[in-house]
């Protein structure tokens, strides 16, 4: 099994400066790997830095140490000690990212949304059009709201734009947070198929599933994490 | 000739700057050379410009020829030439082929002109640029860096507007493919006579007290663009006195009922168009 | 692509005792939007004056790619060669578009300037071009003729980017380009903005003091405060996980409506 990411000695505390410096640690020494075709779950209590890891291998939060390896375009790319250009290819071709929240332009459209990701990899409007509509389709997401801005759509409906979008183009790599959070059972079937299928193409998913039947149907393995006590 | 002016009118050293100026002009042709206007016993706006380069250039073997929108007889042309002949006591003629030098406003004569000959024209506003941008600081280095683009702005402006470009006199010319000059308001049925010429042209404007100058045979070249060229008024009519089809024509308001006819505006042509075997040499 | 479209090396720019902004360093590469915030004063404006061939700064340098390939230094060219990359390669919205616009001409002459500026000198085809950019900028190609004083201040400041955009830049210097519009006004030129950068591949640097306006723009974001910058990154992990105590202030002070 090739591994795709690779992180060691992950280290993260906060500090904040606006309420006088206080402190809060949140990983010590984390360290994960995800192959393709696996799906890693981070699981643990709240506080305990599950999103914190994910924003971390995203590049979205800055680790005080450690390491992140990407396989990125045939070779290991640190996305700790990476120059902005290198993060943002990565991000481009190799590795995907399905927040908590979707943040969108004002008046693009939920279906342009969904295709930017292949848009920006070159692929002609319609082709990429043609993928978004297929997985709004299979999010159950009514095709009369397609061409609308998703601002004014609901929680749910948000975050299954955000979720079409995650699973786009397809990359190597897919960071999932709490994909499933404000989805009902019929959608919440329909996220868990497609986590399967990407995992049955090779893709590496490393996610944080709240919901315990969702973990326990796509996890390959769980990462278990716990709160650290503030010093 | 009157006593108590030098001749000419300007000290000698006045005449010594502005021969500088033209100098300099003519090293640079179309570049607007600043100059120390002088106080003149007429107005601004009347001509300065044009008589203080005149008077430079004058010597007492010159014979001078004022014409004013082409005519010899109008208040202006009288004036000037009379002035000259007080102050200096040179010559004066109506004859284009007989001056030396010829002082214009808002017309070059029919007659083409000939090496030797110096045509000086009185030059209300020197710079192209001025409708456009209203700071020397900025003209200057527009100048200096031929960032002429927005010249071509107002042409566009009118061919949108107009259909065609609708500036009719003092319609700017590329001299020597590197400066944008004005060339007073001459029209621009004029402009051709420009190009190539093998007089000198001086360019004088007292009140913005600025000189230039295209030497002679220098290519001048109006603006344009390549689907919409230059191109110079044109008249159904022919002159009622001397039948010229080619001139410059005024259209002259005969009564009150609006007769009117159509003449030459360039006197001396006309009259000679009119008579041409009377000329001064015999063959 | 290892060359960087544009190498910064401890620029900076003083007044007399005055700091306007000092040891500022970066590359951006093709196709990258860079943001610069900070709050009044803190150096921004110098510091895009100085990298768009405005300001001649009191040191280091500012190096650029040209379209030839070559690597040149901004202020060790003559000011003819510089005022020609600067209209030729470069394009700049400013925050004010009556500074940017000939308002005395239409539209469409404001659009076609650029090009004949460089000598373009076919009537039609420049008016062709400059309906097309009126097109792309969402003005109505029927204004074409019109003055810009009968334009509203959004349309402004799209005729001032499609002036910008006539003439194909590679990169483009932007001051406070939303600033002074309605919200639905400056969503929409956000908008109409991102996607020009993607469509057309441009790189930018965009000056704002607006954090909602980089967190859309931009890939990578400098945070400036009393002329030096304090913090930079890719924009998202700027905002989202602040270090300087500068940035988490300002992250924390934007009001959510």
């Amino acid at each position: 099994m090739t591994r795709l990411i690779a992180a060691a000695g992950l280290a993260k505390t906060y500090v904040l400066h606006v309420q006088g410096g206080t402190e809060i640690p949140v990983f010590a020494d984390a360290e994960l790997t995800a192959a393709a075709g696996e799906c890693v779950a981070l699981h643990g209590p709240s506080g305990s830095g599950k999103s914190t890891l994910l924003r971390c291998l995203y590049g979205n939060c800055k680790p005080d140490a450690g390491r992140i390896e990407v396989s990125h375009d045939g070779s290991e790319i640190d996305i700790v000690s990476a120059p902005p250009r290198a993060i943002l290819a990565i991000r481009k071709q190799t590795m995907g990212y399905v927040s908590q929240f979707l943040r969108s332009i004002p008046r693009v459209s939920a279906l342009d949304v969904v295709a930017e990701p292949l848009r920006v990899l070159g692929q002609p409007i319609e082709t990429a059009r043609a993928r978004a509509s297929a997985l709004l389709a299979r999010l159950n997401i009514p095709e009369r709201l397609w061409q609308l801005a998703p601002a004014t759509f609901s929680g749910g409906e948000q975050q299954r734009v955000n979720i079409a979008r995650g699973f786009a183009a397809g990359l190597p790599i897919l960071l999932l947070d709490e994909p499933t959070a404000s989805l009902d059972a019929v959608n919440r079937r329909a996220v868990i198929d497609l986590i399967l299928e990407a995992k049955a193409s090779g893709t590496a998913v490393v996610g944080v599933f709240h919901d315990d039947v969702v973990r326990e149907t796509v996890a390959t393995r769980v990462v278990a994490m716990k709160p650290m006590v503030a010093a | 000739m009157s006593t108590g002016y030098n001749f000419a009118y300007l000290d000698e050293q006045t005449k010594r700057m502005i021969r500088r100026g033209l100098l300099k002009a003519v090293a640079i042709p179309g570049y607007q050379v600043p100059f120390a206007s002088r106080e003149m016993p007429l107005p601004y706006g009347w001509g300065t410009g044009g008589i203080q380069v005149t008077a430079a250039i004058l010597g007492p073997e010159d014979v001078l020829k004022v014409i004013d929108q082409g005519a010899d007889d109008t208040t202006n042309a009288v004036s000037i030439r009379r002035f000259f002949a007080r102050v200096a006591g040179v010559a004066t003629t109506e004859r284009t082929d007989e001056a030396t030098i010829v002082q214009t406003r808002h017309r070059i004569p029919e007659t083409p002109l000939a090496e030797g000959q110096i045509l000086v024209y009185q030059v209300p506003i020197p710079e192209p640029l001025r409708w456009l941008e209203p700071r020397e600081s900025e003209t200057r280095k527009m100048h200096a860096l031929a960032d002429y683009g927005s010249m071509h702005v107002k042409l566009y402006e009118d061919i949108a507007r107009h259909g065609a470009i609708a500036t009719s006199y003092d319609y700017p010319v590329m001299v020597d493919g590197r400066y944008l000059m004005r060339p007073s308001p001459i029209p621009k049925f004029d402009n051709p006579k420009m190009d190539m010429n093998p007089a000198l042209q001086l360019f004088g404007a007292g009140r913005e007290k600025r000189l230039y100058a295209v030497p002679p045979y220098t290519p001048v070249k109006s603006l344009d663009f390549e689907d919409h060229p230059f191109t110079v008024q044109q008249w159904d009519e022919h002159c009622a006195l001397c039948g010229s089809a080619d001139s410059f024509l005024d259209e002259v308001i005969t009564d009150n009922q609006g007769g009117r006819m159509f003449v030459c505006s360039d006197t001396d042509y006309c009259g000679r168009h009119r008579a041409p075997h009377d000329v001064s040499s015999a063959p | 692509m290892n060359t960087p479209l544009l190498r910064v090396a401890g620029l900076g720019r003083s007044y007399g005792a005055r700091l306007g902004c000092r040891d500022v360093s970066f590359e951006l590469y093709p196709g990258e939007v860079i943001g610069v915030v900070g709050e009044s004063g803190s150096g921004k404006t110098t510091l895009l004056d100085c990298l768009s061939g405005r300001l001649e700064p009191s040191a280091g340098t500012v190096e650029y790619l040209t379209r030839q390939s070559e690597m040149v230094d901004v202020y060790a060219m003559s000011e003819a060669r510089r005022r020609l990359l600067m209209r030729t390669e470069w394009g700049a919205v400013r925050q004010n578009a009556r500074d940017a616009l000939r308002m005395g001409v239409s539209a469409g002459a404001n659009v076609g300037e650029p090009l004949m500026a460089v000598g373009r000198r076919h009537y039609g085809g420049i008016r062709a071009e400059a309906e097309a950019w009126l097109d792309q900028v969402e003005i109505s190609t029927d204004r074409i003729d019109d003055l810009p004083s009968t334009f509203s201040g959004g349309m402004l400041q799209r005729l001032q980017i499609a002036r910008n955009l006539v003439t194909h830049p590679r990169l483009v210097f932007m001051d406070e380009p939303t600033g002074g519009l309605d919200v639905s006004v400056q969503a929409r030129l956000l908008d109409l903005l991102h996607r020009l950068v993607v469509d057309l591949g441009l790189s930018a640097i965009v000056v704002t003091h607006d954090l909602a306006v980089v967190r859309l723009l931009t890939h990578r974001l400098m945070v400036m405060r009393h002329g030096t910058v304090v913090e930079e990154g890719l924009t998202d992990q700027v905002l989202d996980d602040p270090h300087h105590p500068y940035t988490q202030l300002l992250v924390s002070s934007v009001l959510q409506p």
